[in-house]
Protein backbone atom coordinates (compact mmCIF):
# COMPACT_ATOMS: atom_id res chain seq x y z
CA UNK A 1 0.00 0.00 0.00
CA UNK A 2 0.65 3.70 -0.21
CA UNK A 3 1.64 5.43 2.82
CA UNK A 4 1.88 9.38 2.91
CA UNK A 5 4.48 10.69 5.57
CA UNK A 6 4.58 14.63 6.50
CA UNK A 7 7.01 17.02 7.73
CA UNK A 8 9.04 16.43 5.02
CA UNK A 9 6.21 14.82 2.99
CA UNK A 10 7.40 11.90 1.25
CA UNK A 11 5.60 8.31 0.40
CA UNK A 12 6.27 4.77 1.68
CA UNK A 13 5.40 1.63 -0.40
CA UNK A 14 4.40 -1.03 2.86
CA UNK A 15 3.63 -4.33 2.00
CA UNK A 16 -0.38 -5.30 3.38
CA UNK A 17 -2.84 -6.86 4.35
CA UNK A 18 -2.17 -5.50 7.91
CA UNK A 19 -3.96 -3.59 10.68
CA UNK A 20 -3.37 0.42 11.41
CA UNK A 21 -1.92 -0.46 14.62
CA UNK A 22 0.33 -2.87 12.84
CA UNK A 23 1.40 -0.25 10.24
CA UNK A 24 2.50 2.67 12.85
CA UNK A 25 3.87 -0.16 14.77
CA UNK A 26 6.15 -1.54 11.92
CA UNK A 27 7.11 2.25 11.51
CA UNK A 28 7.71 3.43 14.63
CA UNK A 29 5.11 6.00 14.61
CA UNK A 30 3.14 6.58 18.57
CA UNK A 31 -0.18 6.29 17.92
CA UNK A 32 -1.29 9.32 19.50
CA UNK A 33 1.12 11.51 18.06
CA UNK A 34 -0.77 10.88 14.11
CA UNK A 35 -4.66 10.18 12.81
CA UNK A 36 -4.54 7.94 9.85
CA UNK A 37 -6.71 8.84 6.88
CA UNK A 38 -7.68 6.72 4.31
CA UNK A 39 -9.64 8.43 1.28
CA UNK A 40 -11.46 10.93 3.87
CA UNK A 41 -12.34 9.19 6.38
CA UNK A 42 -10.24 8.51 9.44
CA UNK A 43 -9.34 4.48 10.38
CA UNK A 44 -8.86 3.15 14.14
CA UNK A 45 -6.00 1.23 15.17
CA UNK A 46 -7.68 -2.32 14.64
CA UNK A 47 -9.01 -1.81 10.75
CA UNK A 48 -7.34 -3.84 8.22
CA UNK A 49 -5.46 -2.42 5.63
CA UNK A 50 -5.04 -3.81 2.25
CA UNK A 51 -1.97 -3.72 -0.62
CA UNK A 52 -4.67 -1.74 -2.63
CA UNK A 53 -5.01 1.15 0.22
CA UNK A 54 -3.39 4.91 0.25
CA UNK A 55 -3.26 6.13 3.62
CA UNK A 56 -1.87 9.14 4.73
CA UNK A 57 -0.17 9.03 8.24
CA UNK A 58 -0.49 12.97 9.16
CA UNK A 59 1.02 14.09 12.78
CA UNK A 60 -0.97 15.88 15.11
CA UNK A 61 2.12 17.98 17.32
CA UNK A 62 2.17 21.36 16.06
CA UNK A 63 4.26 24.51 17.77
CA UNK A 64 2.62 27.88 17.95
CA UNK B 1 -13.87 -0.87 17.36
CA UNK B 2 -17.34 0.92 17.39
CA UNK B 3 -19.07 3.59 18.86
CA UNK B 4 -19.54 3.92 22.76
CA UNK B 5 -23.04 5.45 21.95
CA UNK B 6 -24.57 4.10 18.78
CA UNK B 7 -22.42 1.19 18.01
CA UNK B 8 -21.79 2.19 14.44
CA UNK B 9 -18.10 2.10 13.40
CA UNK B 10 -15.83 4.20 15.02
CA UNK B 11 -13.83 7.16 13.55
CA UNK B 12 -11.80 8.30 16.56
CA UNK B 13 -10.42 6.30 19.72
CA UNK B 14 -10.46 8.20 22.70
CA UNK B 15 -7.80 6.18 25.28
CA UNK B 16 -8.16 8.38 28.29
CA UNK B 17 -12.08 8.08 27.90
CA UNK B 18 -11.65 4.10 27.29
CA UNK B 19 -14.28 5.12 24.54
CA UNK B 20 -14.60 5.39 20.62
CA UNK B 21 -16.82 7.52 18.80
CA UNK B 22 -18.24 7.83 15.49
CA UNK B 23 -17.87 10.48 13.13
CA UNK B 24 -21.45 12.43 14.75
CA UNK B 25 -20.74 11.06 18.33
CA UNK B 26 -17.08 12.05 18.45
CA UNK B 27 -18.09 15.81 17.07
CA UNK B 28 -21.09 15.81 20.12
CA UNK B 29 -18.24 14.94 22.40
CA UNK B 30 -16.10 17.73 21.95
CA UNK B 31 -18.90 19.92 22.04
CA UNK B 32 -19.76 19.16 25.39
CA UNK B 33 -15.86 18.81 26.60
CA UNK B 34 -15.72 22.66 25.72
CA UNK B 35 -19.31 23.55 26.88
CA UNK B 36 -18.48 21.72 29.74
CA UNK B 37 -15.02 23.91 30.27
CA UNK B 38 -16.90 27.06 29.16
CA UNK B 39 -19.39 27.06 31.49
CA UNK B 40 -17.04 25.45 34.52
CA UNK B 41 -14.98 28.38 34.18
CA UNK B 42 -17.52 30.52 33.85
CA UNK B 43 -14.95 32.11 30.39
CA UNK B 44 -18.03 33.70 28.67
CA UNK B 45 -20.83 36.14 30.31
CA UNK B 46 -23.79 37.11 28.29
CA UNK B 47 -23.38 39.94 26.02
CA UNK B 48 -19.45 39.81 26.10
CA UNK B 49 -17.74 40.12 22.69
CA UNK B 50 -15.06 37.84 21.95
CA UNK B 51 -12.19 37.52 19.61
CA UNK B 52 -10.70 34.51 18.77
CA UNK B 53 -6.41 34.84 17.63
CA UNK B 54 -6.57 32.27 14.40
CA UNK B 55 -3.21 30.75 12.56
CA UNK B 56 -4.85 28.75 10.25
CA UNK B 57 -3.83 25.24 12.15
CA UNK B 58 -6.07 23.34 13.53
CA UNK B 59 -6.91 23.75 17.02
CA UNK B 60 -8.21 27.83 16.41
CA UNK B 61 -9.68 27.07 13.51
CA UNK B 62 -11.43 23.85 15.18
CA UNK B 63 -12.31 26.00 18.15
CA UNK B 64 -13.88 29.01 16.05
CA UNK B 65 -16.20 26.39 14.47
CA UNK B 66 -16.74 24.82 17.58
CA UNK B 67 -17.67 28.09 19.48
CA UNK B 68 -20.04 29.22 16.35
CA UNK B 69 -21.53 25.64 16.35
CA UNK B 70 -21.99 26.34 20.36
CA UNK B 71 -23.45 29.42 19.47
CA UNK B 72 -21.13 31.81 20.85
CA UNK B 73 -20.51 34.47 17.71
CA UNK B 74 -16.69 35.14 17.59
CA UNK B 75 -14.58 37.79 15.25
CA UNK B 76 -11.31 36.41 14.31
CA UNK B 77 -8.25 37.86 13.99
CA UNK B 78 -5.13 36.25 12.20
CA UNK B 79 -1.13 37.95 12.56
CA UNK B 80 0.74 37.91 9.21
CA UNK B 81 3.96 36.84 11.25
CA UNK B 82 6.29 37.20 7.89
CA UNK B 83 7.12 33.56 7.55
CA UNK B 84 7.40 33.66 3.98
CA UNK B 85 5.07 30.92 1.58
CA UNK B 86 4.13 29.80 5.18
CA UNK B 87 2.71 33.06 6.52
CA UNK B 88 1.06 33.13 3.32
CA UNK B 89 -0.53 29.62 2.59
CA UNK B 90 -2.37 29.96 6.31
CA UNK B 91 -3.75 33.47 5.99
CA UNK B 92 -5.22 32.12 2.76
CA UNK B 93 -7.20 28.82 4.34
CA UNK B 94 -8.34 31.27 7.44
CA UNK B 95 -10.00 33.80 5.07
CA UNK B 96 -11.19 30.87 3.26
CA UNK B 97 -12.78 29.54 6.58
CA UNK B 98 -14.33 32.84 7.83
CA UNK B 99 -15.56 33.77 4.20
CA UNK B 100 -17.27 30.06 3.82
CA UNK B 101 -18.94 30.56 7.30
CA UNK B 102 -19.85 34.57 7.09
CA UNK B 103 -17.43 35.30 10.08
CA UNK B 104 -15.64 38.54 10.71
CA UNK B 105 -11.39 38.06 10.04
CA UNK B 106 -9.33 41.03 10.80
CA UNK B 107 -5.36 40.49 9.42
CA UNK B 108 -2.92 42.06 11.38
CA UNK B 109 0.79 42.25 9.13
CA UNK B 110 3.14 42.62 11.82
CA UNK B 111 5.46 44.19 9.55
CA UNK B 112 3.36 46.83 8.86
CA UNK B 113 1.92 47.58 12.47
CA UNK B 114 5.56 47.26 14.51
CA UNK B 115 8.19 47.12 11.66
CA UNK B 116 9.59 43.67 11.78
CA UNK B 117 8.75 40.15 10.40
CA UNK B 118 9.67 37.32 12.67
CA UNK B 119 12.57 36.05 11.19
CA UNK B 120 14.09 39.50 11.13
CA UNK B 121 13.32 39.42 14.95
CA UNK B 122 15.17 36.13 15.60
CA UNK B 123 18.14 37.17 13.50
CA UNK B 124 18.35 40.90 15.41
CA UNK B 125 18.22 39.99 18.93
CA UNK B 126 19.10 37.07 21.03
CA UNK B 127 15.66 35.69 21.38
CA UNK B 128 14.93 32.28 19.34
CA UNK B 129 12.15 32.41 16.35
CA UNK B 130 9.44 30.96 18.79
CA UNK B 131 10.73 32.99 21.78
CA UNK B 132 10.17 36.03 19.61
CA UNK B 133 7.28 34.55 17.90
CA UNK B 134 5.36 33.79 20.91
CA UNK B 135 6.03 37.48 22.93
CA UNK B 136 4.61 38.98 19.68
CA UNK B 137 1.49 37.59 19.48
CA UNK B 138 0.95 37.65 22.79
CA UNK B 139 1.29 41.19 22.46
CA UNK B 140 -0.76 41.80 19.40
CA UNK B 141 -3.53 39.80 19.63
CA UNK B 142 -4.36 41.84 23.04
CA UNK B 143 -3.69 45.04 21.59
CA UNK B 144 -6.02 44.03 18.55
CA UNK B 145 -8.82 43.35 21.30
CA UNK B 146 -8.24 46.16 23.43
CA UNK B 147 -8.18 48.45 19.95
CA UNK B 148 -11.68 46.61 18.54
CA UNK B 149 -12.88 47.13 22.27
CA UNK B 150 -13.48 43.16 23.08
CA UNK B 151 -14.15 42.08 26.30
CA UNK B 152 -12.37 38.03 25.72
CA UNK B 153 -9.33 36.98 24.07
CA UNK B 154 -9.78 33.52 22.66
CA UNK B 155 -7.15 31.32 22.71
CA UNK B 156 -7.02 27.81 20.79
CA UNK B 157 -4.23 26.07 23.67
CA UNK B 158 -5.41 22.49 23.72
CA UNK B 159 -4.85 19.79 26.59
CA UNK B 160 -1.83 19.23 25.00
CA UNK B 161 -0.43 22.44 25.03
CA UNK B 162 -0.84 22.67 28.48
CA UNK B 163 0.55 20.03 29.81
CA UNK B 164 3.49 20.87 27.69
CA UNK B 165 3.45 24.55 28.94
CA UNK B 166 3.18 23.04 32.74
CA UNK B 167 6.10 20.79 32.31
CA UNK B 168 8.42 22.68 31.25
CA UNK B 169 7.18 25.43 34.09
CA UNK B 170 7.90 23.18 36.50
CA UNK B 171 11.16 22.04 35.15
CA UNK B 172 12.63 24.97 35.32
CA UNK B 173 10.39 26.42 38.45
CA UNK B 174 8.97 29.40 36.70
CA UNK B 175 6.68 29.98 39.85
CA UNK B 176 5.82 33.33 38.42
CA UNK B 177 4.48 31.52 35.14
CA UNK B 178 3.09 29.18 37.07
CA UNK B 179 0.68 31.74 39.48
CA UNK B 180 -0.19 32.91 36.14
CA UNK B 181 -0.73 29.33 33.76
CA UNK B 182 -4.79 29.25 34.10
CA UNK B 183 -8.05 28.66 32.22
CA UNK B 184 -9.08 32.24 32.87
CA UNK B 185 -7.04 35.19 32.87
CA UNK B 186 -9.16 37.77 34.07
CA UNK B 187 -9.26 41.75 32.56
CA UNK B 188 -6.64 43.67 34.30
CA UNK B 189 -5.80 47.57 33.11
CA UNK B 190 -4.47 47.18 29.46
CA UNK B 191 -5.35 43.49 29.73
CA UNK B 192 -8.59 41.66 28.30
CA UNK B 193 -10.03 38.45 29.83
CA UNK B 194 -8.04 35.46 28.26
CA UNK B 195 -9.63 32.21 28.19
CA UNK B 196 -9.00 28.74 26.66
CA UNK B 197 -11.96 26.52 25.99
CA UNK B 198 -9.92 23.66 24.61
CA UNK B 199 -8.15 22.58 27.97
CA UNK B 200 -10.09 19.15 28.10
CA UNK B 201 -9.18 18.32 24.51
CA UNK B 202 -6.23 16.34 23.52
CA UNK B 203 -4.30 17.95 20.17
CA UNK B 204 -5.17 14.68 18.73
CA UNK B 205 -8.62 15.22 19.21
CA UNK B 206 -9.13 18.88 17.55
CA UNK B 207 -6.79 17.30 14.41
CA UNK B 208 -9.92 14.34 13.78
CA UNK B 209 -12.71 17.10 14.83
CA UNK B 210 -11.24 19.21 12.05
CA UNK B 211 -10.73 16.39 9.80
CA UNK B 212 -14.04 15.17 10.21
CA UNK B 213 -15.59 18.52 9.76
CA UNK B 214 -14.04 19.34 6.50
CA UNK B 215 -11.91 21.99 8.12
CA UNK B 216 -8.84 22.61 5.30
CA UNK B 217 -6.29 23.55 7.89
CA UNK B 218 -2.64 24.33 7.93
CA UNK B 219 -0.90 21.11 7.95
CA UNK B 220 2.73 21.95 7.43
CA UNK B 221 4.80 22.62 10.20
CA UNK B 222 6.59 26.42 10.88
CA UNK B 223 9.90 26.10 8.89
CA UNK B 224 10.94 27.82 11.98
CA UNK B 225 10.05 25.62 14.92
CA UNK B 226 12.48 22.96 14.51
CA UNK B 227 14.61 22.18 17.75
CA UNK B 228 11.64 23.98 19.70
CA UNK B 229 12.27 22.65 23.76
CA UNK B 230 8.34 23.15 23.92
CA UNK B 231 7.57 20.90 20.95
CA UNK B 232 10.16 18.22 22.38
CA UNK B 233 8.02 18.35 25.04
CA UNK B 234 4.68 17.62 23.60
CA UNK B 235 6.26 14.87 22.16
CA UNK B 236 7.69 13.00 24.84
CA UNK B 237 4.25 13.27 26.95
CA UNK B 238 2.07 12.17 23.79
CA UNK B 239 4.51 9.05 24.56
CA UNK B 240 3.57 9.24 27.94
CA UNK B 241 0.12 9.48 27.45
CA UNK B 242 0.35 6.66 25.22
CA UNK B 243 1.95 4.47 28.09
CA UNK B 244 -0.49 5.78 30.27
CA UNK B 245 -4.18 7.04 28.90
CA UNK B 246 -5.17 9.80 30.94
CA UNK B 247 -1.92 11.48 32.39
CA UNK B 248 -1.95 14.33 30.68
CA UNK B 249 -5.29 15.70 31.81
CA UNK B 250 -4.61 14.26 35.34
CA UNK B 251 -1.65 16.78 35.36
CA UNK B 252 -3.80 19.21 33.69
CA UNK B 253 -6.91 18.79 35.29
CA UNK B 254 -4.70 18.28 38.86
CA UNK B 255 -2.99 21.42 38.93
CA UNK B 256 -5.50 23.66 37.31
CA UNK B 257 -7.63 22.07 40.30
CA UNK B 258 -5.04 22.36 43.43
CA UNK B 259 -1.95 23.29 42.02
CA UNK B 260 -2.81 26.91 40.69
CA UNK B 261 -4.13 28.59 43.91
CA UNK B 262 -0.55 27.85 45.46
CA UNK B 263 1.42 30.04 43.22
CA UNK B 264 -1.43 32.77 42.98
CA UNK B 265 0.97 35.12 45.28
CA UNK B 266 4.49 34.36 42.87
CA UNK B 267 1.59 36.13 40.05
CA UNK B 268 1.27 39.20 41.76
CA UNK B 269 3.85 41.75 40.81
CA UNK B 270 4.41 45.59 40.83
CA UNK B 271 2.57 46.80 37.25
CA UNK B 272 2.90 50.17 36.13
CA UNK B 273 2.84 51.28 32.36
CA UNK B 274 5.35 51.09 30.22
CA UNK B 275 7.37 54.22 29.43
CA UNK B 276 7.23 53.53 25.47
CA UNK B 277 3.44 52.14 24.86
CA UNK B 278 1.96 52.53 28.05
CA UNK B 279 0.92 48.86 28.56
CA UNK B 280 1.44 47.14 32.34
CA UNK B 281 5.31 45.97 32.35
CA UNK B 282 7.06 45.07 35.61
CA UNK B 283 10.31 46.75 34.34
CA UNK B 284 10.48 50.38 32.70
CA UNK B 285 10.13 49.49 29.19
CA UNK B 286 7.99 45.97 28.62
CA UNK B 287 9.55 43.01 26.96
CA UNK B 288 7.79 43.86 23.65
CA UNK B 289 9.36 46.72 23.22
CA UNK B 290 12.62 45.99 23.84
CA UNK B 291 12.38 43.37 21.25
CA UNK B 292 10.82 45.87 18.54
CA UNK B 293 13.40 48.44 19.45
CA UNK B 294 16.26 45.82 18.89
CA UNK B 295 14.57 44.39 15.72
CA UNK B 296 14.05 47.34 14.18
CA UNK B 297 17.16 49.55 14.93
CA UNK B 298 19.41 50.82 12.29
CA UNK B 299 21.28 48.43 10.74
Amino acid sequence: MKVILRHPRREVEVEGPLTVGTLLDRLDIVPESVLVIRGDELVTKDIRLSDEDTVEVRPVISGG
Amino acid sequence: MRCRVCRDRAAVEVRRHNAAFCREHFVEHVHRQVERTIHEFDMIRPGERLLIGVSGGKDSLALWHILTALGHRADGVYLDLGISDYSDESLELTRSFASERGLSLEVVDIKESYGFTIPEAASRTHRTACSACGLSKRYALNEAAVRGGYDVLVMGHNLDDEAATLMSNVLNWNVGYLGRQRPVLPAKPGFVKKIKPLLRVAERETAAYAVLQGIDYEVAECPLVAGNSLNRLKEWMVELEHRSPGALSQFVGGFVRDGSALFEEESNVDLHACQRCGRPTTGEVCAFCRLQLRATEAR
